[in-house]
């Protein structure tokens, strides 16, 4: 039926126009955004724990570097990290993979404006097919999303250790749990209950940084939006004026309701993580 | 701590041993922007398409060359390039003395397009005090900001036409064969106006400095494609039957 | 060029001061440097007048949440949940795309000393449109923020204002107000601090830049397309970044400790910047 769309009208034109390949993309693209979520929350929270208990390591270098990435992010907005970090992340990889493999080349890296590195040091190879390019380009902004919001979960996790309760640690101690059982058995699983509300900002916030992936050239929800919507001339199929506005609505539609299911979600967790405990 | 080890130890692994069989056959990547009709654009089978795209192609075939289609925004089209995330550029840009220093360019595939202006039908425009919109990082930009119109910049070529439309511009500064079929298209709404102007040479593919093999490779095929005349049936098929003496 | 002259020339270029034609080659640290400093003008600009306008409505709104009229409740929670459950970056692009639908017409407003000519092609400007969306997101979140204060407000304060006799106005000016205010300090400390950040977003979607005058991230945008080098402009983004946030962190941290003075030194609220990762 979509063979010849020149000749469709009314409810069948807007059937093929919705289903056409690029649309097919912009569905799939939803996807993009949920398995970044899916990806990049686990590596948050690691980083968050890590950059927690950095900040409060008897080491005081381990300290500083805790202190210092968790400062960091905060002063600057996540979008210049955005612009800078999968720029430099990439280089640096191809930097370090090109000294591994290509000792043998004495050309310098840096030739005038241009960065080259020898072909088999390429991330991914330049044969290497498209959705290998895709992958790298999602890994290198699932990096730099955890960069940032690993910091800001450090920061809640950081002040949900403190908020546990003293009583409880001294009761470890009155036991005669080592630090370590003192800190795995009763202070971390204790924690979870503290830090749930700042997570549930943090996850709040994440969801809402999540156009701004495009930025980082992966083909998202945003990015499919903006080109469908977008005026189309006669030369295309299904020509059409500046549609962008019923695109981004749609948009605010699908984050509207991606934070709704949210709340719920966390209002559950939240009578869990409360049960049994008296407040 | 261990989910933290694995995880970084999986990424070392993927990332600096994956891929180290090295690959057969020359692959390129060709960056274009994907936005610019009839140059190039994505088509609604979401494949990269248009003139550009079928020259590109040809020219791959006859430099015996694999080649990939990439999409990039305009304004970060040069240092992705220069970073190595693609080997050409090919995306309706002009060869200009200022981008000449920081890439190469191969010789021209499409001659020199004077840029025009296009306003609403009947507006009166001020080409010297008015409000000109134009895409950022592009020529007509930097020509508008050095006269003295008031310029107003948009990230993407959609946006400037829109401006026009909604009346917060007076008219935009663009290449003509994009603007072409735009005006055609509006039925009389918008009109092409005033002087055109000529800015920046032909359109030519960009490489890097230090690129000189695949420059010359392309340059080779372009000529071959100008010698058999293909180049100009490509041009007069894209650009309503225009006139090339290639 | 020296650095005085690159100063002279481009620290007011973003207000259209000084230099009209951007540096094109050659460009030096200094230019980098004056440039987006003078971007970051519109990034305080947004920042301070948007949280002066919106920190009233936000009190409104979070007082119309608490209510229980459904005609005050309902209209403030969906006001809160649309601005906060959707990403600024489309709020201004929808913003934009609906300001120009604004008819343009152009009014004069007599003041008696001054006669104000007035456009409705204003909306479509960053210092208003972009004003405005920040106003309403920020008030959005503050709202919230407050909300949540408002509710732990002891009860004992307020039955003890009862006692002695004020009236309602009396009682929310006197005690229910200024608690607020005390315990959502922290969590609005934040609130400035993101909002900061969030005004990068103002000319990256929707709204243009006119004559080359934009932000601190429009500026450092633009010089790395044109050194082709992201690893200067962005850091120097960073820097100012940084800078700006210390000082948020100063001034909103002095107010912290007026709020609290007559509280008694185990009860103050710190500025702890740790739990409340609330956006």
């Amino acid at each position: 039926m979509c063979a010849d769309p020149s000749t469709l009208e009314g409810l069948n034109w807007w059937l093929c126009y919705l289903t056409t390949v690029k649309h097919m993309n912009l569905y799939t693209s939803v996807f993009t955004v949920l398995l970044l979520l899916a990806i990049v929350t686990p590596c948050i929270l690691a980083l968050g724990f890590g950059g927690a208990v950095a900040k409060r390591s008897a080491l005081m270098p381990v300290r500083w570097v805790g202190m210092g990435y968790t400062s960091m992010v905060r002063g600057v907005p996540d979008i210049v990290f955005f612009m800078f970090v999968p720029i430099a992340l990439d280089q640096v990889f191809e930097m370090i993979r090109h000294k591994v493999l290509c000792s043998d080349v004495t050309d310098p890296i840096w030739q005038g404006n241009d960065f080259v590195v020898c072909d088999i040091a390429k991330l991914p190879l330049n044969a290497a097919p498209q959705w290998q390019h895709d992958a790298y380009g999602f890994i290198l902004a699932v990096i730099a999303f955890a960069i940032v919001f690993g910091a800001f979960a450090a920061n809640v996790i950081d002040g949900a250790l403190k908020a546990v309760p003293k009583g409880q640690l001294e009761a470890g101690e009155a036991v005669g749990m080592t630090k370590r059982q003192i800190f795995t058995r009763i202070h971390a699983p204790q924690m979870w209950r503290y830090a749930l509300p700042g997570l549930s900002n943090l996850w709040m916030i994440l969801l809402k940084a999540t156009p701004l992936l495009f930025l980082l050239g992966i083909e998202d929800v945003v990015y499919w939006a903006r080109e469908l919507g977008g005026a189309k001339t006669s030369r295309f199929a299904y020509p059409h004026t500046d549609w962008r506005l019923g695109y981004f609505l749609a948009l605010l539609v699908f984050y509207l309701f991606l934070t709704w299911i949210s709340e719920k979600v966390f209002d559950r967790l939240k009578l869990r993580f409360g049960a049994g405990v008296a407040i | 701590m261990t989910n933290m080890k694995s995880f970084l130890g999986a990424l070392a692994l993927g990332v600096f041993a994956a891929g180290a069989v090295s690959a057969a056959g020359h692959s390129v990547r060709m960056g274009t922007e994907g936005a610019y009709p009839p140059y190039n654009f994505i088509n609604d089978a979401g494949q990269v398409d248009g003139f550009e795209r079928e020259v590109g192609d040809e020219l791959c075939k006859r430099a015996a060359l694999e080649c990939t289609w990439v999409t990039n925004e305009w304004d970060s089209i040069i240092p992705n390039l220069v970073s190595g995330n693609y080997d050409t550029i090919i995306a309706g840009m002009s060869i200009t003395d200022e981008r000449d220093k920081v890439i190469d360019f191969t010789q021209e595939y499409y001659p020199p397009d004077p840029s025009a202006y296009v306003a609403l039908a009947g507006a009166d425009v001020d080409f010297n005090g008015g409000v000109i919109a134009a895409q950022a990082s592009t020529i007509q930009a930097s020509y508008i900001a050095e006269s003295g119109a008031m310029l107003v910049e948009f990230t993407s070529p959609d946006d400037t036409i829109a401006a026009v439309k909604n009346g917060e511009a007076d008219a935009v500064l663009a290449d003509r064969g994009f603007l072409a079929d735009i005006v055609k298209d509006s039925g009389g709404e918008l009109v092409f106006t005033g002087p055109d102007v000529a800015i920046g040479g032909g359109v030519g593919i960009g490489v890097r400095e230090s690129d000189g093999e695949l420059k010359g490779k392309l340059d080779a095929a372009i000529s071959s494609m100008k010698a058999d005349g293909t180049l100009n049936a490509l041009i007069a098929k894209w650009f309503d039957g225009k006139v090339t003496n290639y | 060029m020296s650095c005085a002259e690159a100063f002279s020339n481009y620290a007011f270029r973003s207000l259209g001061y000084g230099e009209r034609i951007l540096p094109k080659a050659d460009i030096t640290l200094c230019e980098q440097i004056a440039l987006i400093g003078s971007g970051m003008i519109w990034n305080v600009y947004f920042t301070v007048l948007a949280l002066i306008a919106g920190f009233s409505f936000a009190t409104l709104i979070a007082l119309g949440k608490a209510s229980s009229n459904p005609l005050a409740s309902i209209p403030a929670k969906t006001f809160i949940f649309v601005f906060r459950g959707s990403p600024l970056f489309i709020q201004f692009f929808l913003f934009y795309e609906a300001f120009v639908l604004i008819p343009k017409v152009a009014g004069d407003i007599d003041l008696g000393f001054v006669q104000l000519t007035v456009e409705t092609r204003w909306f479509t400007r960053a210092w208003l449109g972009a004003l405005i969306v920040m106003f309403l997101n920020t008030s959005a979140y503050s709202a919230e923020i407050f909300y949540g204060a408002l509710r732990n407000v002891p009860k004992g304060d307020l039955e003890a204002a009862d006692a002695i006799g004020m009236n309602a106005s009396q009682k929310f000016r006197r005690v229910t107000w200024p608690t607020m205010l005390r315990l959502a300090w922290p969590s609005y400390t934040n609130e400035a601090i993101f909002m900061g950040h969030a005004t990068t977003l103002v000319f990256l979607s929707g709204f243009p830049a006119w004559r080359q005058a934009g932000d601190a991230l429009y500026y450092a945008q633009y010089l790395a397309e044109k050194t082709f080098n992201p690893f200067v402009a962005y850091p120097i983004v960073a820097a100012f970044f940084i800078v700006f946030t210390l000082i948020i962190i100063g001034g909103f941290g002095a107010m912290n400790k007026r709020l609290n003075r007559h509280m008694a030194p185990e009860a103050r609220g710190k500025l702890k910047l740790s739990l409340n990762v609330i956006r």
